[in-house]
C-alpha cells in the first residue's frame, strides 16, 4: 500500500484505498484482537438493521402485509425458493444458515454504498473467514454424510478410465480452490467499485464546469453498484448451496 | 540499486499483464449473458428456470479473472 501512496503522490489529494482503513475508534492505540474498530462498528450496524427490519417486519404479521413486513417476507420466500430448488425439501435443515449468509451479505454490501460509512465485506479477512466456514462444513458434512464415498466427487466414474487421473487432479485443484475464488469474487466486486468511485470523485473539482461529466458518471456508477451488491450476496448464497449440495446429494454433479 | 529498480519494474509490469485476465473473465461473462439472453428470446417460457444456472456460469467465468487480479495484487502488496 505504501508503494502505492508514493507513485500518487502528484495526482490525487484522496487516495482511493484511504476508505478500506481499518483504524481504532476510540484512541490511535494499535488494533488488538478485542480492539473496536469502524469495521467492528458497521458490522454491528449491519446487524442491528437486519434485526430491525425482520423483527419489526414479522412482528405485525398482518394478512395484507405493511411495506416492512413484505420486505421481510420476499427475502424470506426468496432464499427458501432458492434453497428449496437446488436441494430439495430437506434442504430446509440449512435454510437459516444460507439466509443468514445471504442478508449479512446484502447489508453490509448496501450499507457499504452509504457515503462515509464502511463496506465490511470489501476486505478479504471478513469474506474469507465466511467462505471457510462454508468450505469446513461441506467437508465436515460430506464425510459425516458420505463416509468415504465423499472422496467419489474426485474421481468421475462416467468418464473413461484413462481420462479419469487427470480429471482427478482437476477435481482437486478445483475444490481446493473454491475457498479463494469464493471469498476474492465478493471482496474485489467491493473494493473495485468503491475504489473506481473515489477516482472518479477526484476528477470532479479539478475540472471546474466539465466536472458534471464525472459526476453524471458517478451517478450511474452508484446505480450499478446497487446491482453488484445484491447480485453478488445472491452470488455468494447459491455458490454455497451449490457446494452444499455436493456434500448432501452424491453424484450430483 | 539496480537490480532493486529492475524487480520493482518487473512487479509493475507483471501486475498490469495479469491484469489482461480479467479481460478474458470480460469476454467469458458476455458470452454466457449473450447465450442465456438468445435463448430466453427464443423460448420465454423457460427463461426464469434458468437465472439461477446463468449467475453460476457467470460466477464461474469470473473465477478465472478474479485469479489474474489475485496475481496482480500478490505481485504489488506481497512479493
Amino acid at each position: 500500500m505504501a508503494a502505492a501512496s508514493d507513485a500518487g503522490n502528484g495526482g490525487l489529494s484522496i487516495h482511493p484505498m484511504d476508505q478500506f482503513v481499518v483504524k481504532p475508534l476510540f484512541g490511535d492505540g494499535p488494533i488488538g484482537l478485542f480492539t473496536i474498530t469502524n469495521a467492528t462498528l458497521w458490522m454491528a450496524l449491519v446487524v442491528a438493521a437486519i434485526a430491525a427490519l425482520l423483527i419489526l417486519g414479522t412482528r405485525g404479521r398482518a394478512l395484507v402485509p405493511t411495506r416492512v413486513q413484505s420486505m421481510a417476507e420476499m427475502l424470506y420466500g426468496f432464499i427458501h425458493q432458492m434453497v428449496t430448488d437446488v436441494l430439495g425439501e430437506d434442504g430446509v435443515r440449512f435454510f437459516p444458515y444460507i439466509f443468514t449468509l445471504f442478508v449479512f451479505i446484502l447489508f453490509s454490501n448496501l450499507m457499504g454504498l452509504i457515503p462515509y460509512s464502511f463496506t465490511v465485506t470489501s476486505h478479504v479477512a471478513v469474506t474469507a473467514t465466511l467462505a471457510l466456514v462454508v468450505f469446513g462444513t461441506v467437508i465436515i458434512l460430506g464425510f459425516i454424510k458420505q463416509g468415504t464415498h465423499f472422496l467419489g466427487l474426485f474421481w468421475p466414474t462416467s468418464a473413461p478410465m484413462a481420462l479419469r487421473p487427470v480429471l482427478a487432479v482437476i477435481e482437486v485443484i478445483s475444490f481446493f480452490v473454491r475457498p479463494v475464488s469464493h471469498s476474492i469474487r465478493l471482496a474485489g466486486n467491493m473494493m473495485a467499485g468503491h475504489a473506481v468511485l473515489k477516482v472518479f470523485a477526484a476528477f470532479v473539482a479539478p475540472m471546474s464546469i466539465l466536472g458534471v461529466l464525472p459526476l453524471a458518471l458517478m451517478v450511474a456508477i452508484v446505480g450499478l453498484e446497487v446491482i453488484v451488491a445484491i447480485v453478488q450476496a445472491y452470488i455468494f448464497a447459491i455458490l454455497t448451496v451449490i457446494y452444499l449440495r455436493d456434500a448432501v446429494h452424491p453424484m450430483a454433479h | 540499486m539496480e537490480a532493486e529498480a529492475a524487480t520493482l519494474l518487473g512487479k509493475y509490469i507483471g501486475a498490469g499483464m495479469a491484469c489482461t485476465a480479467m479481460g478474458g473473465a470480460g469476454v467469458g461473462i458476455g458470452h454466457v449473458v449473450g447465450n442465456y439472453l438468445s435463448g430466453a428470446l427464443r423460448n420465454p417460457a423457460a427463461a426464469r428456470e434458468q437465472i439461477a444456472t446463468m449467475f453460476l456460469g457467470i460466477a464461474f467465468a469470473e473465477a478465472l479473472g478474479i485469479f489474474g487480479f489475485l496475481i496482480a495484487l500478490l505481485l504489488m502488496f506481497a512479493v
